[in-house]
């Protein structure tokens, strides 16, 4: 991996290319451009910073504290066959959707890039399918499933039947949190042994 | 959630902290027994059994004389999964212990039956489909190669229920065995390199294959999954020796591609005619129907035949696809040189509850009207013990094994089973307490036969089903199902029973109750001895004559896969099974699945939500044998 793109692409990190080539990692730095559009960021971990940047997507705002989309979503759930795989978000084929891990990230932004590009364990590729409004009301629902008033509502075995709208507070996820319940001591510094 | 990838917390610790506590889902109580018909009422033969008329006994040339191998997961073309070995009685199997244990590195449902052959182990296991071979001439066993065929991960995506495969079979100096993803794969025995690969699967269809291939002279069988996707199922034979395609029977359509011709004769006449699989759906219905060819193939050497089960048609909902639905849900036999079916029988005409007709045939000669005849038993999804006269596909008898009022009987004259309107499914209704439900009372997991005690041991399910239809529109590689489904206990509660099934007096001998399905195999033994395994990690051995549990072994998850019996180089007696729970009635443990969920996974996490509290996925050999 020690290829001409990558030292360039990340040349203010020495660390990283110094196995690969001593000459380049001791030349000059020189700053990278502000970032272009980087397209949805899926990984918490971003190299340089300390945490990753929030990409929004503006087409997002509207699926947000709406009732409608959600409601709309889950009948095209059901139409396009996403329950065949996901049953009402317990999954099967497919994984669960009502729980709280997103393996490719829980942001309206973040599930819309999967149903446009598919994932590659079986999730198929929606992209050019279906009408990207459609898609984006699929993500309101398909994050819906898990919000605690989705599931409060749950009455008998078949969750999802009554999908709250998705609050705006859900779009300030940046991405990575510590564990809920932990104390944030990753940063303190001790002196010992004593 | 076993996927590559960083899971990422959701939302702020106030959205995430509170969702694996609501609404656990508790299993539902069993439907009560006054719902579901008696043997007496229901169970029919057109003649009262004559047991002094001979014994039942698999013919010699489908069980030749046992050479304590184990080559095929089925043992023999009879498929007994009779082991003649006897060193493991009633009186020392309580001194069994684990000898050898290897880790597949693979958590997801393990179906697959170690095959034993020159002194070498192979097993293959769920996706990714990693084959291993062991030395069995070294102390521990160790690993002699390994082969990692590489299935696309996609495939993962359009495998309806758990990511499984049913194993190998070594012939002439091959590893023969299938990929998630379609392919079938011939590797030499002694080094795991490639002879050859055949791609016989299209995943963009939604085809997929985790059947064990059958060999046969110079013959490889081969069948697709993917009944829930709406694909057209078919059986392909394979050159042995090259893995060249020579001929690829589809079990809808028109005549031509069925291959049917002169040769067919049906004992039946609604099952006689020009084009039937194309006259019995609604138009262009039959290139999306199903049939598919995921379950056990046999080779009958007594009658030069291929026998097998075609799967449900699609999708689910029967109201989209008016007709008998042919070649679906039934069985075929056919010309093994050329594919030309001879007969075929349909269990579930217009199927409605998702009943494959795949499940095993065991092939013997048995006493049936006064004298000895060629017969199939078949453990049908729907519930029914078939006796089949294997030269034309003629009912012999039809007996309920396990709990049924989705239908009243198999009428004996038409062959038809007899349905119960209060049973059948409707768009938009929802229809309570069916039996037996989706998966059967028993589904792919293989009874055994002891021409000792003349029982079949039959692992299976007591599970029932509420079922709402829904329109489904067909999309390419998507799901094809239309209905909604919540399984239940069938009546008493206990999930799964193993019955010891006497096919020559239509009655059960002894059986024992489960919590969970029996979804292993059985094998059983000439030390009067029946291993099986449960969902919640036990392996046991119980008498053959009465069913009297004998030994336990706690393994490391749960058990579906399929036992063996064989002879090691030391001479001695060695059982060996493969732990790792899942399937589709495991899933909600070795799955991405939520037990909240009653209807995930095809409506089996509904009567499957306690199963996370007494398994955890997994993937580990076991070898036992007595101290020596």
């Amino acid at each position: 991996m020690c290829s001409r793109w990558l030292i360039s692409a990340i040349a203010i990190l020495p660390l990283l290319t110094a196995g690969c080539d001593q000459k380049a990692s001791s030349r000059q730095p020189t700053p990278l451009p502000p970032p272009a559009a980087a397209g949805v960021v899926d990984s918490a971990l971003v190299p340089g910073i300390a945490h990753a940047s929030v990409t929004t997507d503006p087409k997002a705002d509207a699926y947000y504290d709406n009732a409608d989309a959600v409601v709309t979503g889950k009948r095209l759930f059901t139409q396009y066959n996403c329950s065949g795989c996901h049953s009402n978000g317990g999954g099967g084929m497919g994984p669960s959707l009502m729980d709280d891990e997103w393996i490719y990230g829980g942001r309206l932004e973040q599930i819309h890039q999967t149903l446009v590009e598919g994932r590659p364990n079986g999730m198929p590729a929606w992209g050019s399918k279906v009408p990207d409004q459609q898609l984006w009301q699929i993500a309101a629902y398909v994050r819906s499933m898990s919000l605690p008033a989705t599931l409060a509502a749950q009455n008998g075995p078949t969750p999802s039947q009554t999908p709250a709208p998705v609050p705006r507070s859900a779009a300030s996820d940046p991405g990575w949190h510590p564990p809920p319940g932990t104390s944030n001591d990753y940063t303190s510094v001790t002196q010992g042994p004593h | 959630m076993n996927r590559p990838g960083f899971v990422v917390a959701a939302l702020a610790g106030a959205f995430a902290a509170g969702a694996a506590q609501t609404h656990a889902q508790t299993v539902p109580p069993p439907v009560p027994a006054s719902e579901v018909f008696t043997a007496e009422q229901i169970g029919k033969a057109i003649a009262e059994p004559t047991p002094d008329a001979g014994k039942a006994a698999p013919s010699a040339a489908n069980a030749p004389p046992d050479d304590g191998q184990w080559t095929s997961p089925g043992k023999n073309f009879a498929q007994t999964r009779y082991s003649s070995l006897n060193e493991l009685n009633a009186s020392n199997v309580n001194g069994l212990q684990p000898l050898i244990t290897f880790s597949l590195n693979v958590n997801k449902g393990q179906e697959a039956a170690p095959i034993v052959a020159n002194n070498t182990m192979y097993i293959v296991t769920a996706y990714p489909n990693y084959v291993y071979a062991l030395d069995l001439t070294k102390e521990g066993a160790p690993l002699k190669w390994k082969f990692a065929p590489k299935p696309v991960p996609a495939s993962q995506g359009v495998a309806c229920c758990d990511v499984v495969n049913r194993g190998g079979t070594v012939d002439s100096g091959k590893y023969i065995f299938n990929t998630l993803d379609g392919q079938t794969i011939a590797l030499d025995a002694n080094t795991g390199q490639p002879v050859w690969r055949t791609l016989l699967g299209n995943i963009r269809a939604g085809e997929t294959i985790t059947m064990a291939p059958l060999v046969a002279k110079g013959k490889v069988y081969v069948g697709d999954s993917g009944g829930e996707m709406g694909v057209r199922g078919w059986l392909a034979a394979l050159d042995e020796d090259t893995g060249k395609l020579l001929w690829k029977a589809y079990s809808t359509g028109p005549d031509s591609e069925v291959l049917i011709g002169k040769e067919y004769k049906a004992a039946y006449p609604t099952l006689q005619g020009k084009d039937l699989g194309v006259s019995s759906w609604p138009a262009q219905s039959w290139k999306i129907g199903g049939g598919t060819v995921w379950g056990w193939v046999n080779y009958d050497a007594d009658l030069d035949t291929v026998l097998y089960g075609t799967a449900n048609p699609g999708p689910w909902n029967a109201n989209q696809r008016p007709g008998d639905n042919l070649w679906t849900a039934g069985i075929f036999a056919r010309d093994p040189s050329n594919g030309a079916a001879r007969w075929f029988y349909q269990y579930n005409p217009h199927d409605e509850h998702d009943y494959d007709g795949v499940n095993e045939q065991i092939l013997l000669d048995m006493p049936f009207n006064g004298k000895m005849q060629k017969v199939l038993v078949h453990l049908d999804r729907n519930g029914y013990v078939y006796v089949i006269d294997r030269t034309n596909g003629h009912v012999l008898s039809a007996d309920p094994y396990g709990p049924v009022n989705s239908t009243r009987g198999v009428d004996m004259r038409s062959g038809r089973p007899i349905k119960n309107e209060a049973k059948e499914t409707k768009v938009g209704q929802e229809v309570r307490d069916i039996c037996p439900t989706a998966s059967g009372a028993k589904d792919w997991q293989p009874s055994s036969f002891s021409p000792q005690t003349g029982l079949m041991y039959i692992p299976h399910e007591n599970i029932c089903m509420d079922w709402t239809s829904q329109q489904v529109s067909y999309i390419a590689g998507t799901p094809f199902v239309g209905a909604k489904v919540l399984m239940k206990p069938g009546p008493g509660g206990n999930r799964g029973e193993l019955t010891a099934w006497d096919p020559v007096r239509r009655r059960a001998a002894w059986q024992i109750k489960e919590n969970f399905p029996i979804w292993s195999g059985t094998v059983a033994t000439a030390g009067d001895l029946v291993f099986y395994g449960t969902m919640d990690g036990w392996f046991k051995a119980v008498d053959a004559r009465t069913g009297k549990p004998l030994w336990k072994y706690k393994t490391a998850s749960g058990v579906i896969g399929q036992p063996i019996s064989y002879r090691g180089p030391d001479g001695h007696q060695y059982i060996a099974v493969l732990s790792g729970v899942g399937g589709w009635s495991g899933a909600v443990v070795s799955g991405p699945v939520d037990p909240r969920d009653g209807s995930a996974a095809l409506g089996f996490v509904n009567t499957m939500s306690d199963l996370p509290k007494y398994s955890t996925a997994g993937g580990t050999l076991y070898v036992f044998t007595l101290a020596h």
